[in-house]
C-alpha cells in the first residue's frame, strides 16, 4: 500500500502550499507520475478517497498526467520508450542508457 | 515518510554512539522543517492556479546535497552499503575495518531498525561509530545522516561507512548525499536479484558479490548475476569476495584506498 503514503504526502504538500496562499478551498490539483515512479495510478486512486478524507483535497478534482518513460541509448543515440529499468535498446540491443523521463513524482498545481 | 512501503518515520528514530547507550541518554528527535518557496500564480477567469512544481521527494533531495557538499569539503569519502539482509555487510564492514583501519581514517553509522548490536561490533575495533535505530521506517534519509554527522564529526581525509537497513527496495529512493552506493549481493541469494530489484541496481556504482567461499555448494551463477546486473547498469563495477576467508578483498580495498588519494 505505498501509494496511500504517496497520497498522504501529496496532501501534505497541497495543505502546506495552500495555507501559505491563504486558501481554504481547492477545486482542483495537478499531479505528474513518471511510469518508472514506483507509483501505480491504479492503486493511487483507490487509495486516494482514504487519504483526501477530512482534509483539503476532499471532493477536489485530481488530474494525473502520466510522464512516459523514456530513454536516450548512449551507444548509438536512438531514443526510445522503456517500460523497465533492464529493457535494451531496440536499434543496436545495447543496455547502455540515460533515462530522459519518467521517474517524475511531482505535485504540479494545485487550483482554487 | 517511505514512498516506497509506506512506512512511517517519525519521532522513533533514535541516533547514538554506544557510549550514549550506555549512559541511556536517549533522546528523541523531531523532524519538522520549514520550507519557503516562491510560486508564480496564474489567473485564468475566476480561477487562480498555483504552480507548485514540487518532488515529493523534495526535503530528502534538499538535506542529501548538503551532506554531499559537507563530505567533499573536508574530503570525506561516503559509502552507501545496501543489500537485502544477511548478505554480510556488516561482516564485509567489521572485515574491510580490521584489515584497512591502520592505513586510512575510518566512521560508521549504522542503521537498523532496532538494537545497537551492529555499532557494538564496529565499537569492539576502535572506529568511531553512530547508530541510527530507524523504529518503523525501513530506511534511512539524508536527514538522519545529517544528524549523524554532526555527532560523528568526522575528520578531513577520511572514509565515512554508512551502513543502510537491509531492504533492496526502499532505500534506493533515498540520497543520503553518499559519494558512491555500493549494493551488496551474496551467493546465497538468487542470481536474478538485480532484475527483481532493478531500481536498486540501477542507482548504485559498485556491485560486491559476497561469500563466493560458498560457491561450491549453491547453484548461484556468478556470470549470470553481473550480467543481469549490467542490463540495468552497464556501468556497474563489481567486486567478488569473500568477508569471511578474505578471499578478493584486495581488489576492493585497493579501490577504496583510491577514493581518498584522489
Amino acid at each position: 500500500m505505498h501509494e496511500l503514503t504517496v497520497a498522504i504526502g501529496i496532501v501534505e504538500i497541497a495543505e502546506k502550499e495552500a495555507k501559505k496562499a491563504n486558501i481554504s478551498k481547492l477545486t482542483k490539483i495537478e499531479l505528474e507520475i513518471g511510469t518508472l515512479s514506483g507509483v501505480e495510478i491504479e492503486a493511487l486512486n483507490f487509495a486516494w478517497p482514504m487519504a483526501v478524507m477530512d482534509t483539503i483535497l476532499e471532493n477536489v478534482e485530481k488530474k494525473i498526467q502520466t510522464v512516459q518513460a523514456k530513454a536516450k541509448c548512449m551507444d548509438c543515440n536512438v531514443s526510445f520508450e522503456i517500460n523497465n529499468l533492464f529493457d535494451h535498446c531496440p536499434a543496436c540491443k545495447g543496455y547502455s542508457k540515460s533515462i530522459l523521463q519518467g521517474k517524475e513524482l511531482r505535485v504540479k498545481s494545485i487550483e482554487f | 515518510m517511505c514512498t516506497t512501503c509506506g512506512c512511517s518515520a517519525t519521532d522513533e528514530i533514535k541516533i547514538q554512539s554506544p557510549e550514549d547507550f550506555e549512559k541511556l541518554n536517549i533522546h528523541n528527535h523531531n523532524h519538522d522543517h520549514e520550507h519557503s518557496h516562491d510560486h508564480s500564480h496564474s489567473h485564468s477567469g475566476s480561477k487562480t492556479i498555483i504552480e507548485i512544481e514540487q518532488d515529493i521527494l523534495y526535503a530528502n533531495q534538499l538535506l542529501a546535497e548538503r551532506n554531499r557538499g559537507y563530505c567533499l569539503g573536508k574530503n570525506i569519502f561516503a559509502v552507501n552499503l545496501v543489500s537485502s539482509p544477511g548478505s554480510g555487510k556488516t561482516s564485509l564492514l567489521e572485515k574491510t575495518l580490521k584489515d584497512l583501519k591502520a592505513e586510512i581514517n575510518f566512521y560508521v553509522i549504522e542503521g537498523d531498525q532496532q538494537t545497537m548490536n551492529d555499532a557494538d561490533r564496529i565499537a569492539a575495533l576502535d572506529i568511531p561509530v553512530v547508530q541510527i535505530n530507524t523504529g518503523k521506517a525501513c530506511h534511512l534519509d539524508s536527514d538522519m545522516i545529517s544528524k549523524a554527522i554532526m555527532k560523528l564529526n568526522p575528520a578531513s581525509d577520511s572514509i565515512l561507512m554508512i551502513e543502510n537497513v537491509g531492504n533492496l527496495v526502499c532505500p534506493s529512493a533515498f540520497d543520503l548525499g553518499e559519494s558512491t552506493r555500493v549494493v551488496i549481493i551474496s551467493t546465497t541469494e538468487g542470481d536474478d536479484k538485480p532484475l527483481k530489484y532493478p531500481d536498486m541496481f540501477s542507482g548504485s556504482n559498485i556491485c560486491i558479490i559476497n561469500k563466493i567461499d560458498l560457491l561450491p555448494y549453491l547453484n548461484f551463477d556468478v556470470e549470470k548475476a553481473k550480467e543481469y546486473a549490467r542490463r540495468v547498469n552497464p556501468n556497474l563495477v563489481f567486486f567478488e569476495l569473500s568477508a569471511t576467508t578474505g578471499q578478493g578483498t584486495e581488489q576492493w580495498y585497493s579501490w577504496l584506498k583510491k577514493q581518498i588519494l584522489n
